[in-house]
């Protein structure tokens, strides 16, 4: 298998006649990462994909791979593998011969090729099933015969477009421990596009954040969850509580946002940010549900939000309960189950609770649509 | 392949009245418009030819004299072998096989354009353009043909025009006109199927073959070629079919001295009224293509329901 090998966008744009698809996309990829590419359909992470593999050139910038500049290098001619979305299985063909397609193409016997087909259908645990045909496998299988096909090219980059969302949940949670496990096992670059915050977050090394075209934010999973760069990345991973307002004043890294319509909160500035804002300018600033906690009316009012409880939902791990605060604010909060009875708190006015250093402040901005 | 619908389940589905209307027009269909005129010409073509007064007498038993008569000759001339009736039979059969290869060939490249540019309005005006000479009716299309590769056609003219050649040739007489008109006539039943099946096939099949090193040719022979198989198989069998029982291309533009099986059957029929003799003709004729047919579905291993999709 290769090594790990670097993956660089240097200021690529990608446009179709007037549509700008990518706009100014700069990424290093490392050596060896699992990296994948987060962002709601039409954001133009399948357009980067395309790139990297090499069906289509960018409108400007340019694409590296292991250093190497891939103008004018054809699709067939990358180290790159590509695993579809739909998977795109030869039907007509057998197992083992989709597996080893790419040697087939490279002029290798059939007696070889049957021998790493072999070999590829073990590491899936598919051993014996080289003979059948797709059709004849579960969405699971069939999943893992598109990874052992790409790997028997041994490309020096894996691409990954949305593989696994054509699988019910319980597989997909599966697949995702798999997928991490033979990354790691190749030790190969893998990137992945996603839809799904969950697979970013659980199996990737690094995660970029995008909306529209424009790459918002490039960090870890934690980095990305506890510190978002922006409102978009704020609102589309995982649940937020958006609180929109003016700031009041600015101390260090923490700031008070005059909210709209729930007075006074004190929040830490996103770290993009510090030292760029100043009191007055328009703001954001978000609470996850989780960090909503029940409190009493808290000597420090910064911290502290009153509402009235509306609905609850039983999520199983968990409560959803959905507040309504000052001025018709909708507020989620979400409380673990821990198994006790639990009265039902409809109706009642509470007082929430949060850590300062669990909400973010940032310039106002735009917002995942729901 | 679909499950034949239970009959049960076909009148539960359409009701009873309309479940008996459609399989009542089934049946007409089946019986009256298929089956019973083969029949009938298979019964003709193991009779005599008797006057009218004579039909149903003593003298009406069935024979295999029209058949002994296309292989041996017609009576009195035993020991020999009737070679200008079976040449005309095998050059007819040869020729419609060469002109199937050869819609097959000029097919798949705009089928494939067609079935991978899908929706373009450009593709869609290229098949209005292909449809729209078919409006017209085969004979005169043939005839078109046949001024086009008149002595002073179109294509003699522009040879001599480029000094290509000092004498216009003569298509008509050298059967290239009879060739190009049975390679046009029916080239539409071999451009849609295969156009339809290679509309279906999935653009990402030839991305990841593309994507693993394959070259257009071998992605053309491992992915595409098996995918449009059926519908190469079924325009094929179209074209060979109609090609081997073609009447008015060979009609209008055979040359003077080469005769297609179906001019012999139509002379039978027409010229010496004899239709036992036609009959036995055409039976021969229909049997022939439909065992090379078969023949062809078993070597390139394609089944009769794939033909039917």
């Amino acid at each position: 298998m290769g090594a790990g090998v670097t993956v660089n966008l240097e200021n690529v744009w990608i446009k179709f006649g007037d549509f700008v698809a990518v706009r100014e996309a700069n990424v290093n990829i490392k050596g060896g990462d699992f990296f994948s590419f987060l962002g709601p359909s039409g954001c133009g992470k399948t357009t980067i994909l395309r790139a990297v593999s090499g069906f289509l050139d960018p409108s400007e910038g340019r694409v590296l791979i292991g250093g190497k500049d891939m103008a004018g290098i054809g699709p067939n001619k990358r180290p790159t593998a590509l695993i579809f979305q739909n998977l795109a299985l030869f039907p007509l063909m057998k197992i083992w011969e989709n597996i080893t397609f790419s040697m087939e193409v490279a002029g290798a016997s059939a007696g070889d090729r049957r021998k790493r087909a072999d070999e590829l259908l073990d590491m899936i645990a598919l051993s014996g099933q080289g003979d059948k045909f797709p059709s004849e496998l579960s969405g699971g299988q069939k999943q893992r015969v598109a990874i052992a096909r790409a790997l028997c090219a041994e490309p020096d980059v894996l691409l990954l477009d949305e593989p696994l969302s054509a699988l019910d949940l319980k597989l997909r949670q599966h697949m995702r421990t798999e997928l991490r496990e033979i990354q790691q096992r190749v030790g190969i670059s893998f990137i992945y596009i996603t839809h799904d915050q969950g697979e970013a977050l659980t199996m990737s090394d690094s995660v970029a954040v995008m909306r529209a075209g424009i790459i918002d934010q490039i960090a870890g999973g934690h980095e990305i969850y506890d510190h978002p760069a922006t409102p978009f990345v704020a609102s589309f991973v995982g649940e937020n509580n958006v609180f929109r307002g003016k700031l009041q004043s600015v101390n260090g890294n923490e700031a008070v946002i005059r909210t709209n319509r729930s007075g006074d909160l004190l929040a830490q500035i996103t770290p993009t940010a510090v030292g760029k804002m100043k009191a007055g300018d328009d703001a954001m600033m978000f609470v996850r549900p989780e960090a909503l906690a029940l409190g009493e009316a808290s000597p420090d009012s910064k911290t502290t939000i009153s509402a009235n409880v509306l609905n609850e939902e039983f999520e199983g791990n968990s409560y959803s309960v959905f507040l309504e605060g000052d001025g018709g604010k909708q507020i989620k909060m979400s409380l673990p189950n821990l198994g006790q009875d639990r009265e039902s708190s409809k109706g009642s006015s509470l007082a929430l609770h949060y850590d300062a250093s669990t909400a973010v402040v940032m310039p106002a901005g735009e917002l995942a649509s729901e | 392949m679909k499950k034949p619908m239970i009959f049960s389940e076909f009148f539960k589905n359409n009701g009873p009245v309309m479940g008996s209307i459609l399989m009542v027009l089934v049946g007409f269909w089946i019986i009256v418009l298929i089956v019973l005129p083969q029949l009938s010409m298979l019964d003709f073509s193991f009779r005599f030819n008797l006057p009218p007064a004579e039909l149903g007498g003593p003298k009406d038993n069935y024979t295999l004299k029209n058949y002994k008569q296309l292989v041996y000759g017609a009576a009195g001339s035993e020991g020999t072998y009737n070679t200008v009736d079976l040449m005309v039979f095998v050059r007819t059969i040869v020729t419609a096989i060469f002109v199937t290869i050869a819609n097959i060939i000029m097919c798949y490249p705009l089928a494939y354009y067609l079935g991978q540019s899908k929706g373009t309005s450009f593709a869609r005006l290229l098949v209005v353009m292909l449809i729209i000479p078919y409006w017209i009716n085969e004979i005169l299309r043939a005839f078109a043909l046949r001024i086009i590769f008149g002595e002073t056609g179109l294509i003699n003219e522009v040879l001599t025009f480029l000094h290509l050649t000092a004498e216009p040739i003569d298509f008509i007489r050298q059967n290239y006109a009879l060739y190009a008109g049975l390679g046009y006539a029916y080239i539409l039943l071999m451009l849609f199927p295969m156009y339809n099946v290679i509309e279906s096939l999935d653009r990402n099949q030839i991305e990841a073959a593309r994507d693993m090193g394959a070259s257009w040719i071998r992605i053309h022979r491992r992915i595409v070629i098996p995918h449009a198989k059926p519908g190469i198989a079924s325009g094929a069998t179209m074209v060979f079919m109609l090609s081997a029982g073609a009447l008015a291309v060979p009609q209008v533009l055979g040359g003077p001295s080469s005769l297609w099986f179906t001019q012999l059957v139509y002379q039978w029929f027409n010229d010496s009224l004899n239709w036992q003799q036609g009959s036995a003709y055409a039976i021969v004729l229909l049997f022939s293509s439909i065992a090379i047919v078969l023949t062809l579905m078993r070597i390139f291993k394609v089944n009769m329901g794939d033909i039917g999709k």
